[in-house]
């Protein structure tokens, strides 16, 4: 390990889908030709080497999209770039999203000969009703098939993605989702409750919110989600996220903490060099201007303040939430001197409790995470 | 311009009901004498707050000169004096009438006439003037023009087998109009050489020349440097300037005599100096007694008015000094509510003037408003003797210090169609009305009459009778005087905390009723919270209502996706800015239209 450099993550977005979803508000789509983009992303992973010359990365996430569309020589070619660039730690956690029925038995044994230790599968749901509901690709024996051939290819470390409180659907159907893919046993599950987001088709059908499951029976899935799977031996550990003892997502825990990370492609975020910035949405101006800065936008600097608000919105989102000691020794000043009336006030309502010299959400503050957290911004003349 | 001999001036205004084209009327003589040509006019040149053109009605009065070439071959003046067009503004109407000699009466030859238009005509029969009647809008299809001389000779008892029959938005017939006012309406009868004698109609203000005084000269003159004295407030100045109205300007003149209207200013910067119905007369030389009819105008309806940031309130205040400049009937003092911070308590002439402020100081001062329920003045007789008038239910006293209470009443005529007649009285004794009367105007229309609070038509009434009668019947009322009434207080509190802001007074028979609509309005107003809110309606320590906000049970984003953390960010601070704009009252945050929402419960 290069001992005394700065730990550093990398973002790479992989925006080609062979579908939208139905649901889906990412930048991604069956619309992006592959080409020019994975040219112009090459162009910029280079860009940045100098600058990251003194970081070690902890980890690469391969985000989309769906990363699963490259071929066997795209991956080569993109690994490669990444690799002249930076360096990386021997135990960097490297993961690759996929969907099921994009990946065969030759793209998993390259995935793996380049280094990809962790897979994230795009499951959301065991029903093929739900899956068509969702407009996603693939049933669910397409996923078994995957599943096996993932297993077969060496894969130990593999996430499924489920997504819950879908149109039309009830208790039992969300947790039979649960039931079996914690029995399949993968080492980390993402449970996320539905967004209806602007501009996609469900926003046209469920923006009212009618067809789907009430808020009492949203968060019962939730619960009851928690319940399942910890009897399985998963930990809740991040309001959707949930792992096998030490098989968190390195990656997004560093998110959460305030980790360095470069996000390479269209729309890709970064925290790196003081400032917080995002690649220009726009797919012919990204291809035209990556790696310039002129392909940055939303360039905010990473002040104090912006780092103190951030370590507790961020930190409380995950179940062991925020250390009053780093946050002293970070900033030199108690998280009691900070934020101590609204520590008190949310204490009293039971949203929030300390234990063992951490700030958290109970299990009520994570229904209500977003009002608790807004509290935690500071205004201009605080901190 | 030297003295006009007063049988070549003819001061008139011009009456109607609200939409049977007063203004279209006005616009269309200014344009036929060329006072100012098609070009130059905006519609509706006297109508010209920005409020006022988008309401279709006249809140202050506007004045205009006209110079007009009769048939005759003669030149006369014509000064047209509008007149406010609302209820509220009865005493400001009589007042300008009382500075004519005659009154186009505008009658619509469709509608016939109503309500308002009575309302009107007596004024202007009880300031002795000369009726002369227009039918208006004849060319339109469902007009029936012989149907509406009729009506105006059986109703009203005037003259009208030679009214004009015109049609003011095409230009149809204004000549004879203009013919019709020198021939009909008299010409002003004062002594030029007389003592001066001068009513104000109407004051604004202006930056430059400070208060604007309109008068007109009933008998002697009056220029520049003459020593004048206000007879009801005794302010005395010296005459700065003295002008006639050009449209939609001041123009400065020597002198103005005997049957002229005009302005006058004098260095006075306070309104209040100037009250509308009061004589100028020369400080020297004084006439032996005022023109009769100057009373006080005292408002009829309270609020309390309060800034939706507290950091505006030296804005609100500033804002209230500037429209009482302009608004002698506007009445405002400090409060403080434990709710909703420091504010001012507002007097209006009634609910209408109140809307008008209201919208005022939201759109030309740009102010964010709460404003709190209406209330009337009710008169406390205490145990102790006292005798107390209060216009903030705050300050009722403890209902065991209270001997009895009594509240205002007026005197309300309803017209209305026929088919509607059921319905309105049944609103009518909803509203605690007493029923005294009703008369057939013709086969199809009667009109209604009825003693009501006050206070049961300062909430939703116009809007209550305009939906029950499909928008068919209007409204007029006239303050009759206090009643003893059994009348409670009620209380809403949130949380357990009373809420001073949502208290008001009411009927103690009507209070269930009202407590329960108030804290269903308020369920739906006040958006959920991290815990359960419940919302209760008591009087004195008595719960006679209850309503619960249940918490929320969920706020959360459950994907944060691709580090991108400044989206989430903005996310939190849309939502922490969201809840500056509410009211905190304890833990809970009262949205600002949850205030305004509890005066719009339509009881039915």
């Amino acid at each position: 390990m290069a001992c005394g450099r700065s730990e550093l993550e990398l973002y790479v977005h992989l925006p080609f889908c062979v579908r939208k979803c139905r649901y889906c508000d990412f930048l991604s789509g069956p619309q992006y030709a592959k080409g020019p983009y994975l040219e112009a992303l090459e162009r910029e992973i280079a860009s940045y080497g100098p600058a990251a010359e003194d970081f070690r990365v902890r980890s690469i996430f391969f985000g989309g999209g769906t990363p699963s569309l490259l071929t066997p020589q795209e991956w080569e070619e993109l690994a490669g770039v990444i690799r002249a660039h930076y360096m990386i730690d021997a135990g960097a956690e490297i993961t690759a999203e996929a969907n099921p029925g994009t990946l065969d038995r030759e793209k998993l044994r390259c995935l793996k000969e380049l280094g990809v230790n962790r897979l994230s599968l795009g499951l959301q749901s065991v029903r093929d009703e739900e899956l068509r509901l969702l407009g996603r690709i693939h049933s669910y024996d397409d996923f078994l098939r995957t599943w096996e051939a993932v297993g077969e290819a060496g894969f130990t470390n593999r996430n499924v993605d489920l997504m819950q409180a879908l149109p039309g659907q009830n208790l039992a159907e969300c947790l039979e989702s649960v039931r079996t893919v914690a029995e399949l046993g993968p080492e980390h599950i993402s449970a996320y409750s539905l967004i209806i987001e602007e501009g996609t088709p469900f926003y046209e059908l469920y923006a009212g919110g009618e067809g789907l499951p009430s808020e009492d029976t949203e968060r019962e899935m939730v619960h009851e989600t928690a319940a399942l799977l910890a009897s399985y031996g998963y930990e809740h550990y991040e309001i959707s996220n949930y792992a096998r003892p030490g098989r968190e997502c390195r990656h997004n825990l560093g998110y959460w903490t305030g980790v360095p990370y470069l996000g390479f492609g269209m729309g890709a975020a970064s925290l790196f060099g003081g400032e917080r910035r995002s690649n220009c949405r726009d797919y012919e101006r990204y291809v035209r201007l990556a790696g310039s800065r002129e392909a940055c936008e939303d360039v905010t600097e990473w002040d104090r303040k912006s780092q103190m608000e951030e370590m507790m919105f961020l930190g409380l989102r995950l179940v062991r939430g925020v250390s009053e000691e780093t946050f002293a020794g970070r900033f030199g000043v108690t998280m009691q001197e900070v934020y101590g009336p609204v520590i008190e006030r949310f204490a009293g309502l039971g949203l929030l409790e300390t234990r063992e010299g951490r700030l958290r959400l109970t299990e009520r503050g994570m229904d209500v995470s977003n009002a608790v957290m807004a509290e935690f911004l500071l205004e201009e003349t605080d901190g | 311009m030297g003295q006009i001999p007063q049988d070549h001036i003819r001061n008139f205004c011009i009456i109607a009901h609200i939409d049977h084209g007063k203004s279209t009327l006005a616009d269309r003589i200014l344009e036929k004498t060329g006072t100012l040509t098609a070009r130059e006019m905006q519609e509706q040149v006297l109508d010209n707050m920005e409020l006022e053109r988008e309401r279709g009605i006249t809140i202050k009065a506007q004045t205009v000169r006209i110079i007009y070439r009769a048939k005759n071959g003669e030149e006369y003046i014509f000064n047209l004096i509008d007149t406010p067009g609302h209820v509220d503004f009865n005493y400001e109407v009589s007042r300008s009438l009382a500075a004519c000699e005659g009154a186009i009466l505008v009658v619509d030859a469709a509608q016939g006439i109503e309500a308002q238009t009575l309302g009107n005509v007596y004024l202007a029969l009880d300031a002795n003037l000369e009726i002369m009647p227009v039918i208006n809008k004849i060319d339109l299809p469902s007009a029936e023009p012989e149907r509406v001389r009729n009506e105006i000779e059986d109703i009203i008892g005037l003259e009208a087998h030679d009214a004009p029959l015109i049609s003011a938005k095409n230009g149809i017939n204004i000549e004879e109009v203009l013919e019709q006012i020198v021939e009909k309406i008299p010409a002003p009868q004062g002594d030029p050489e007389g003592p001066l004698k001068a009513l104000i109609f109407d004051s604004v203000y202006d930056p430059y020349k400070g208060v604007i005084v309109f008068c007109r000269i009933v008998d002697g003159s009056v220029r520049k440097g003459t020593k004048v004295r206000f007879m009801a407030t005794g302010a005395q100045e010296e005459i700065v300037e003295v002008g006639f109205f050009g449209a939609g300007q001041f123009i400065p003149c020597e002198e103005l005599s005997a049957g002229m209207v005009g302005y006058l200013t004098a260095s006075l910067k306070d309104v209040r100096d100037t009250r509308v119905g009061d004589t100028v007369t020369e400080a020297d030389r004084p006439c032996a007694e005022a023109l009769p009819g100057y009373k006080k105008v005292l408002p009829m309806v309270y609020c309390g008015m309060y800034p939706a940031d507290g950091a505006k309130y030296p804005d609100l205040r500033d804002a209230l000094e500037k429209l009482q400049l302009n608004d002698a009937s506007l009445q405002y003092e400090p409060e403080t509510s434990v709710a909703l911070g420091f504010g001012f308590r507002c007097g209006f002439l009634g609910l209408l003037h109140l809307e008008i402020i209201q919208e005022r100081l939201e759109r030309e001062y740009n102010l964010d408003l709460v404003t709190t329920a209406p209330s009337v003045i009710y008169k406390i007789y205490k145990t102790n003797g006292e005798v107390l008038e209060i216009t903030n239910p705050t300050n009722m006293p403890d209902p065991s210090e209270i001997e009895h209470m009594e509240e205002p009443f007026v005197s309300a005529e309803i017209m209305v169609t026929t088919e509607f007649v059921g319905a309105i009285m049944k609103l009518c004794q909803e509203r605690r009305g007493v029923y005294l009367g009703m008369e057939y105007l013709e086969e199809t229309r009667a009109l209604l009459k009825y003693e009501l609070p006050l206070n049961e038509i300062i909430y939703d009434f116009f809007d209550a009778l305009k939906s029950r009668s499909r928008g068919y019947a209007s409204f007029d009322y006239d303050f009759k005087g206090y009643v003893k009434s059994s009348l409670v207080k009620l209380d809403i509190l949130i949380n357990r905390e009373e809420v001073d802001a949502l208290s008001f007074i009411v009927h103690a028979d009507g209070a269930y009723e009202r407590a329960r609509k108030m804290c269903e309005k308020l369920k739906e107003e006040i958006p959920r919270q991290l815990f359960e809110v419940p919302i209760q309606a008591a009087i004195g320590s008595k719960i006679i209502a209850r309503e619960t906000v249940k918490a929320y049970r969920k706020d959360v984003l459950a994907k944060c996706y691709g580090g991108d953390i400044t989206r989430k960010k903005k996310l939190l601070e849309t939502q922490k800015e969201g809840k500056k704009r509410m009211h905190q009252v304890g833990n809970v945050e009262i949205p600002q239209k949850a205030f305004m929402s509890v005066l719009k419960l339509d009881i039915e």
